[in-house]
Parts: structure tokens; sequence; C-alpha cells
């Protein structure tokens, strides 16, 4: 593409970010309002997060989130590395088709339709509903976005130097370790940072399969959301959306780090 | 990959196949078999949400049990989707919806990605960090911020009040333009990024040669432009639409009491009348609905990925 800007492209990037970023701004700068109106300024206060410090249903919600978020992140970033993996160098296998249309499809699925048939699943097989439900229905749902940041990464690199490392006699599996491990490590943990990230936000799909004592802090923050808007929940948002920025700054540079096109985030999805 | 490196399916060595067994197990099981299991509680009886559903099905028992069960099944879960015009009008306004805003997503995310792949090299990641970063920001408080500014009291219609362009605040809260609005704003990025990433890739001198040989540059643009970023309208316009149709936070918080899109309507049969059996008759209706888009999306997805967008 020819560089060069004109007018109307610079006023269409100026516009697009601005409609992007001037509700969170507005949200993030009424978090820190002395009044209780949420539509009336009342000067600068941060009153919202101390009377959060002792909100004790939210601090707990968010405890649970964290700990699904770690747990989900970890086990689907193994899962999807591995699917990757076998669909960037198993070459043709049975099935294959049917696995690369599972590995695809929950990226767009309705979460509705999802979290249904996850908990109709948990019903079926008559597994407690709570905690450990909400993290298998995570781990599926985010292991899709690491494979394809992972197989974007894998597509991308040169196989010479794994296939060097083979004719020198080292077995596949330690060349693995030991040289395309390293070189994919980036989008690993680019891909472990944005699963933690997703299933930190999920509503949808936790609600359906959650049961007593797992409720989680999207779920919490909608039960009082539905009741209107608090200053309160403005502080939680704005305390989210300072953590989730600092993971995906965290996450890009990863990415750049090791020299990948910054694609992989967001334009494969 | 080419075939000499292609490893034959007998040769595969154990560590080969968990690669390919593990993420494939855990797919089937917490992704395939729970849609079945939806399809088949969408035939069972009305038994308030309490397991087992009837009729079901003892694989030991051979035909015979296989053939009573099979007469067992219920429609009556379809049968009300097609007589209870609730659901009718619920499909009709969440495709009608989704369709809206996935051309409203278009026409505004096209101009941001080509204004994007216009701009020197040295801001492009910039520009993209700046796009992706509210995209994976969570869409309930994206949501959320919405609510704030769109109440009746809200900054909007502050706004439009100090600026002397309306004399009474108009209502935005639980209107169609409200969810518009929400929709718009949580799935620009997805419409943005991938049209972005095919315009980036574009070799410009098409649009060159077209305009040196007196093509007016609209036209080159419409005939040249368009077409070859057609790849990443189609990704980007199937990446809205597809969970748009199915979409519940933005109506459930934005929109109306009144009208209600699939989402909603599964959501209320489920958590509201606690009737499983027709809020499985409606995923199941509302997956066959996508099935096209979603087979669509799966082979782009597969062809950029190889492409390498």
């Amino acid at each position: 593409m020819r560089r060069g800007l004109s007018v109307f492209n610079v006023t269409s990037i100026a516009l697009g970010l601005a409609f992007l970023y001037l509700p969170i701004l507005i949200l993030v700068i009424y978090s820190f309002n002395a009044s209780r109106l949420v539509t009336v300024w009342g000067g600068w206060s941060t009153r919202w997060y101390v009377s959060l410090l002792g909100n004790e249903a939210m601090l707990e919600a968010a405890w649970i989130s964290l700990r699904i978020a770690f747990l989900t992140a970890c086990a689907a970033t193994v899962l999807g590395t591995l699917a990757a993996l076998a669909l960037v160098r198993a070459g043709r296998f049975r099935g294959r088709l049917l696995f690369s249309g599972l590995v695809y499809a929950p990226l767009v699925m309705p979460e509705v339709i999802t979290g249904l048939a996850l908990l109709l699943l948990f019903v079926a097989i008559e597994i407690e509903r709570g905690f450990w439900t909400v993290t298998i229905a995570h781990t599926t749902l985010t292991m899709c976005f690491v494979t394809v940041i992972v197989q974007a990464r894998l597509l991308g690199f040169d196989r010479s130097l794994e296939e060097a490392a083979m004719d020198l006699g080292c077995p596949p599996l330690r060349t693995f370790i030991t040289v395309t491990l390293p070189l994919i490590a980036p989008a690993i943990a680019a891909g472990w940072v944005l699963a933690f990230m997703l299933s930190l936000d999920d509503l949808v799909v936790a609600n359906f399969v959650t049961g007593p004592g797992a409720t989680t802090l999207p779920i919490r923050i909608y039960s009082e959301v539905r009741l209107g808007v608090k200053p309160e929940i403005n502080a939680i948002c704005t305390i989210i959306i300072g953590v989730v920025a600092a993971g995906i700054i965290v996450a890009s540079l990863l990415t750049k780090f090791a020299g990948a096109k910054p694609a992989p985030i967001g334009g494969q999805i | 990959m080419t075939p000499a490196t292609q490893p034959r399916a007998e040769a595969r060595s154990w560590g080969q196949r968990l690669v390919i067994l593990i993420p494939y197990l855990w797919l089937i099981a917490f992704f395939l078999v729970p849609f079945l299991i939806v399809f088949k509680i969408s035939l069972s009886q009305y038994a308030t949400a309490q397991p087992p559903y009837l009729p079901q099905l003892d694989i030991t028992g051979g035909f015979e049990t296989l053939r009573e069960f099979v007469s067992e099944l219920s429609f009556a879960g379809y049968a009300r989707l097609v007589s209870d015009s609730l659901y009718l009008s619920s499909y009709g306004r969440s495709l009608a919806i989704a369709l809206a805003s996935t051309a409203m997503l278009l026409v505004l995310g096209f101009p941001i990605a080509y204004g994007m792949a216009r701009a020197p090299r040295q801001w492009q990641g910039v520009l993209f960090m700046l796009i992706v970063l509210p995209f994976w920001t969570s869409f309930l408080i994206r949501v959320y911020a919405w609510m704030t500014i769109l109440q009746r009291d809200g900054l909007l219609n502050q706004a439009l009040l100090a600026l002397g362009i309306v004399d009474t605040p108009p209502v935005w809260i639980s209107t169609d333009i409200a969810i518009f609005i929400g929709i718009v704003y949580t799935y620009l990025p997805f419409m943005v990024l991938p049209i972005y990433a095919t315009l980036e890739r574009m070799d410009e001198s098409l649009f060159e040669a077209a305009a040196d040989l007196g093509c007016p540059r609209w036209k080159a643009f419409w005939l040249v432009t368009v077409p070859l970023a057609l790849p990443g309208i189609i990704a980007g316009s199937l990446l809205c639409f597809i969970p748009i149709v199915g979409e519940f936070v933005i109506p459930d918080l934005l929109g109306g009491s009144g009208a209600m899109m699939i989402g909603q309507t599964l959501w209320l049969e489920f958590f509201g009348n606690r009737d499983w059996p027709a809020a499985s008759a409606v995923a199941v209706v509302l997956l066959a609905l996508l099935i096209v888009p979603l087979v669509l999306y799966q082979h782009v997805q597969a062809r950029r990925l190889e492409r390498g967008d």
C-alpha cells in the first residue's frame, strides 16, 4: 500500500479513535467523581475506590475470576499450542477438516449457544457446577484464540533451523524443546495473556455453567449494572481497564520483541 | 510443506499422535458433544429444568429400544417455535439488526482501515495497537460505558442541550438506536482489523496502473482496491454478523423491554421459564440459520492463515 495520508484518511482515523476511546475515557473520569449521581460532576474524589475495598462480594468475585483466569490461561495455552502444532505440522490426518472446524467455530459462535451447550453437557455427566465447570468452559473458548496466534507464528518462521538440528541427529522431542519452542515462545506467551483476559471478561458462558459459590466478577458486575449505573461500578471497571491495558501492552511487546508481525494479536481473529 | 517432510499416517510416533489427539479429544468432548446434547434435548419433552428428560436412550437395549426412543421424541419445542410469533419475530429482528449493523460497521470501518493502511509505516504499529486495545477491553464494561452516556440526563443529552441542538432531551436508552450504537462500538475493531490486514499487503501499483491508464480515481478504487480488499471485507463482515445475531448483553442492557433479540429469548426461556427443551430448540434453529456463514467463515479464515495475512 502506498503511504501518504489524505485529509479524508486522517479524519477517518481521528474520528474512529475518538469514537473508540471517548466512552472509556468518560467512564474512567467519572469513577473519580465525588457525586453519588453518575451524571453530575461533583469534583475529584477516590471515595468509590475506598468503598470498593469494603465491598466483600465484589472482592470475592474478583478473586474467583482471577483464579479461574489463571488456570484457564495455563490449560488453554497447552491445548491451543498443541492444536496449532497439529494444524501446521501434522500434515494430513483423518478428521482434519472436522478438527479445524472445531478450532475456528468457537471464535465466532454466539456465546448463548456455547454456554447452553456446555451447561447441558455438565448436567448430563452430573458434574457439580461451579469453579471447575467455568474453568473447563473458558479453556474450551480461549484455547482457539491461542491456536490462531501460535499457528500464525509457526507458519511464519524458517523451518531450516529445525531441519538442521534433526540432520545433526537431534531427536524430534529435543529439537522441539531446544529449537522450536524458543522460536514460538513469544506467541505462546501472548496467547496466555489473551486467554487470561478473555476468561476474566466472559459473562454469558460463565453465567450458564456456574453454580453456587462461583460468582465471577462479570456476573457480579452484570447483576449490579442491571439495577442501574453506580459510581462504584465505574471504579471497578477502571481497575479492570488498567489491568487489561497493561496485559495487552506486555503481550504486544513480547510479540514485537521476537520480531513477529503485530498482526497475530488481532488481525487473525 | 513439501510432501517429503510430511510424515505419513502410519509412520507417526506416539508423540506426534498425542499432539493431535489431546486437543482433538478436548474439543470433541467440550464442543462437539455438547451440541449433540443440545440437539437431543431440543427433542425432549418439557420437564421443569430437571433431568432426566424423557425419553432416555439406553444404548445397551439394541434396535428395539432405539425405535421406542425415536417414537417418543417430541417436536413440541419446534412446533412452538413456528406457532408462537414471539420466536419468529425474535429471529427476524436478530437477523435484521445483525444485517443492518454489519452494513454500518462496514461503512464506518472501511475508511478507518484504509487510512491505517496508508499511514506511514512507523505509525502503523501504534495505530494497530490503538485499535486492538479497546477490542480486548471488557465487553461488558464497554457496553456499561454507553449506559451512562445515553441516559436521559446523561452526557450525550447534556452536550446536545448545551449546544442548543435540541430543546427537550431525546430518549436514547432502551431504543433500537442505543442497540446499534452499542453494537457498532463493540464490534468496530472486528471489522477494521481484517480489512486493514488485507489492504496493508495490497500492491498499490495496480491502482496506480489503472489511474495512469486514465481510469478516474473513484472508479479505480471501486474496480481495483475494493475487489482486492474483498477477503478482508468478507472475513470482517462474518466476524461481526455471526456473533451479533446471537448477541445478548447489548440488547439486554441498552435495548428496551419490548421486542427481543433471539439471544434474549433463549436466555429468558432458559433462566426465566426454565424450559430447557424450548431453549435448546431455539439454539438448534439459530445454529441452523448460522451454519452457512459459519462454514464460509471457517473457509475464509483457513485461507487467510495460509496466505499469512
